[in-house]
């Protein structure tokens, strides 16, 4: 069949707060969960001013490494009370915050397992196509340093942007739009 | 159209990237915001791995039939041109993507968001939310009763102003397939001078545009609209098992 163009993207603008921010939004988990987590960062621009009005879209496996979906190989697995994905509006002063569980690892596909991660989205007015981020977390260093994609990367410093430090509910890590600390961002 | 490849030991679909001549860009001079947001390092490849060719499949609890009409949503009906906007999501070979989450999100007729960080002297519509929400069904399509949404004033350059558009944001089956984008209207006059619109390569503007469409109008209520959903698809060429191991 013939291939069809793919529509193109656009900007999710100034007002996605009338049409994207969910009440339920950040809970991948709700709050009571057992080993429930909270991630939280803040997105800044190349002024290193806070954007306030990005919304942060994560996507992760569960706990055990799986995922509530067709498409893996070694079958669905539901893991209850766990949705996997979740939205925050940075409305808070440019701060994300998302409550979920930590993901366990996954295969690589190359024969290795990759390191607990969180694949990330983020939308803004001024950023005419999502941008695609991982956040990974800091006290998994064997995990790390065995990881395909952060091994990829062309030095620590690149990887430093990737990896969340733990605080007293979670991990946090800051998003980079630009600057001296740019995030690594993702083609997918 | 090309294709992101590992060599892999479990047999995942990989996504089609569209190329750059039919792909809006993350940033554009024109569109000022882009200055400081728009990331300015070239991006490092992400071959697909279980966590990209996975995905939310939101839906069910999370949508009622009600949110499909944005004229029902208050006491009143609201102001403006009644129409209806559908169409159908597809994937990049053809195929229907059933039961996948559409949000919309629009501004009033006069061209007013019910936002606080909109305040252009246009009213505001106490009968006008602008929010909707469906699923497509089985065969990929979708469908929204609402009102035409009206042109607005921004400050990007000297007189600006927002041709008539409907935001839309997707989410496929699969992380990579995830779309936010904006529908427009056919010949609206205000194309040429908007940086949004033409940020997108001149190839793929008119996909962005929706159709009128005269059949699907409902006499004596309202006009329509076609527009088609196009979201990346599974590469279908067969596996090749030596050789590719690198990103292609
Ligand atoms: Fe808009």
């Amino acid at each position: 069949m013939a291939q069809l163009r793919t529509t193109p993207s656009a900007t999710i603008g100034p007002f996605l707060a009338i049409g994207l921010t969910w009440d339920d939004g950040p809970y991948v988990v709700a709050p009571d969960a057992p080993d429930a987590i909270w991630l939280r960062g803040t997105v800044f621009d190349g002024n290193g001013d806070v954007v306030p009005d990005a919304m942060v879209e994560t996507w992760q496996a569960d706990p055990d490494g799986g995922f509530d979906h067709p498409d893996d190989p070694r079958g669905a697995a539901a893991f209850p009370g766990f949705r996997g994905f979740g939205r925050a509006y940075t409305v808070d002063g440019g701060q994300y915050a998302i409550c979920t569980l930590k993901p366990g690892r996954v295969p690589d596909g190359e024969g290795g397992l990759q390191a607990p991660h969180v694949d990330v989205s983020v939308f803004a007015r001024g950023i005419l196509d999502r941008v695609v981020t991982r956040i990974y977390f800091a006290d998994e260093a064997e995990a790390n340093a065995e990881d395909v994609v952060l091994r990829s990367l062309p030095d620590d410093a690149a990887r430093r942007t990737l990896i969340a430090r733990p605080t007293d509910d979670g991990y946090r890590l800051d998003i980079h739009l630009q600057g001296d600390r740019e995030t690594v961002f993702f083609a997918v | 159209m090309t294709g992101t490849t590992i060599r892999s030991e479990l047999h995942l679909p990989r996504y089609l990237r569209e190329d750059d001549a039919h792909r809006t860009p993350v940033a554009f001079e024109g569109y000022r915001s882009t200055g400081l947001r728009a990331p300015l390092r070239a991006p490092v490849d992400l071959p697909h791995r279980l966590t990209e060719v996975t995905g939310p499949l939101l839906g069910e609890g999370r949508v009622t039939a009600a949110d499909a009409d944005l004229t029902r949503q208050h006491d009143g009906e609201p102001q403006g041109q009644r129409i209806i906007v559908h169409g159908r999501v597809l994937d990049s070979g053809g195929k229907p993507v059933p039961h996948t989450l559409v949000e919309v999100w629009q501004a009033n007729a006069g061209g007013r968001y019910r936002h606080v960080v909109d305040n252009w002297p246009s009213p505001l519509d106490p009968n006008f939310t602008g929010l909707g929400r469906t699923l497509t069904d089985g065969e990929g399509r979708y469908e929204f009763t609402t009102i035409r949404p009206g042109a607005y004033p921004w400050g990007n350059h000297d007189n600006a102003w927002r041709p008539a558009h409907i935001h839309f944001s997707l989410f496929g089956t699969a992380f990579t397939q995830r779309l936010v984008t904006q529908m427009y209207f056919p010949d609206d006059p205000l194309f040429f001078q908007d940086p949004i619109f033409n940020a997108i390569p001149e190839a793929a503007r008119p996909l962005a545009i929706s159709r009128f469409d005269y059949e699907r109008t409902v006499p004596n209520w309202a006009l329509a609209f076609e527009w088609d959903i196009v979201l990346r698809g599974k590469d279908q060429t067969p596996f090749e098992t030596e050789d590719d191991g690198d990103i292609a």
